[in-house]
């Protein structure tokens, strides 16, 4: 069970994910081994997943990135699973989702510019299996990305 | 545009895992010493293809078992509009993610909410009194994976 410092810890690491542990410990007015011992519970107890480092893709050249919404054939008992392996093997898929709603699945797509995004999509996300319909929303900008929770 | 050698791209590979692992750690991990593995990530981050953190929760256990993707259509547009929209949706608690589109949809949030009668208030109160606000449709998120990406 989560108490009130496990809460304050969370929503201060969560506001500043690259936050050093003491001066986490400060803000959430803790002690600094406090602090260490219950983030490293947190993390045990998996309601910390992990802390990822973030890559930002235009550093690297990718300028492209695409979210591609897909219906599946629901007929095929397996075609999420088949669809979501497949879509393992392509390298320029960033992340796999699914829903329950009128789209089935949605995969985040990267390419260095137009004509590799064309070259991936004619090649590797055309040809998985299973697909009865495809959307497109081509990323302008992210205006906000937070983890952080109303808690 | 910085370019990657196969020890970048293992270290890369190592802090999108982990990202509170020490250059020591890393070093000993694929074969560097600790002031060689420091020198790296210093080069990467500088170049900006290190770009900070991101701490992944369970928002289950944190009480928020409800996730969901809004595609949303502007009823009116025109530079204004969009400015309006924007500082609007982004101050929004429960929204986490606010993403510029191009396609069927102007604009993707990720909302997160404590379950669907919570959801429901967020929509009807918030969402749905944004400025300029014209079709929204919803897709519960029932799974999701991030991939390490082309690296």
């Amino acid at each position: 069970m989560l108490d009130d410092t496990d809460r304050r810890l969370l929503r201060h690491l969560l506001a500043d994910p690259g936050i050093p542990m003491n001066d986490l410990a400060e803000r959430a007015n803790v002690a600094p081994a406090t602090a260490w011992r219950r983030v490293e519970r947190l993390t045990e107890a998996g309601i910390i997943r992990a802390q990822e480092a973030i890559i930002d893709w235009r550093a690297l050249g990718y300028t492209v990135e695409v979210s591609l919404r897909f219906s599946l054939d629901k007929t095929v008992p397996r075609a999420f699973d088949e669809f979501t392996a497949a879509a393992r093997e392509v390298p320029e898929v960033l992340a796999i989702e699914t829903f329950l709603g009128r789209v089935d699945l949605r995969l985040n797509v990267i390419a260095r510019d137009m004509a590799h995004w064309q070259e991936i999509y004619r090649q590797r996300i055309l040809t998985l299996p299973h697909i009865t319909d495809i959307e497109a929303l081509m990323l302008i900008s992210t205006l906000k990305h937070a983890e952080a929770l109303p808690v | 545009m910085i370019d990657l050698d196969d020890m970048d791209r293992a270290i890369l590979r190592t802090l999108v895992q982990d990202a509170t692992q020490s250059a020591g750690a890393i070093g000993r991990r694929i074969g560097l010493s600790q002031p060689a593995a420091w020198r790296r990530i210093k080069r990467l981050e500088e170049a900006g293809v290190l770009a900070g953190r991101r701490v992944v929760v369970d928002r289950e256990a944190l009480g928020f078992g409800v996730t969901v993707f809004l595609g949303i259509k502007l009823a009116t547009k025109g530079r204004v509009s969009l400015e309006d929209f924007e500082r609007a949706a982004m101050a929004i608690p429960e929204v986490q993610i606010v993403q510029h589109v191009l396609g069927l949809f102007d604009y993707r949030l990720r909302v997160v909410a404590r379950d669907i009668a919570d959801f429901e208030r967020v929509l009807r109160r918030r969402i749905m009194m944004l400025p300029g606000v014209g079709q929204v449709e919803a897709n519960v998120l029932m799974t999701e994976e991030r991939r390490p990406g082309p690296i």
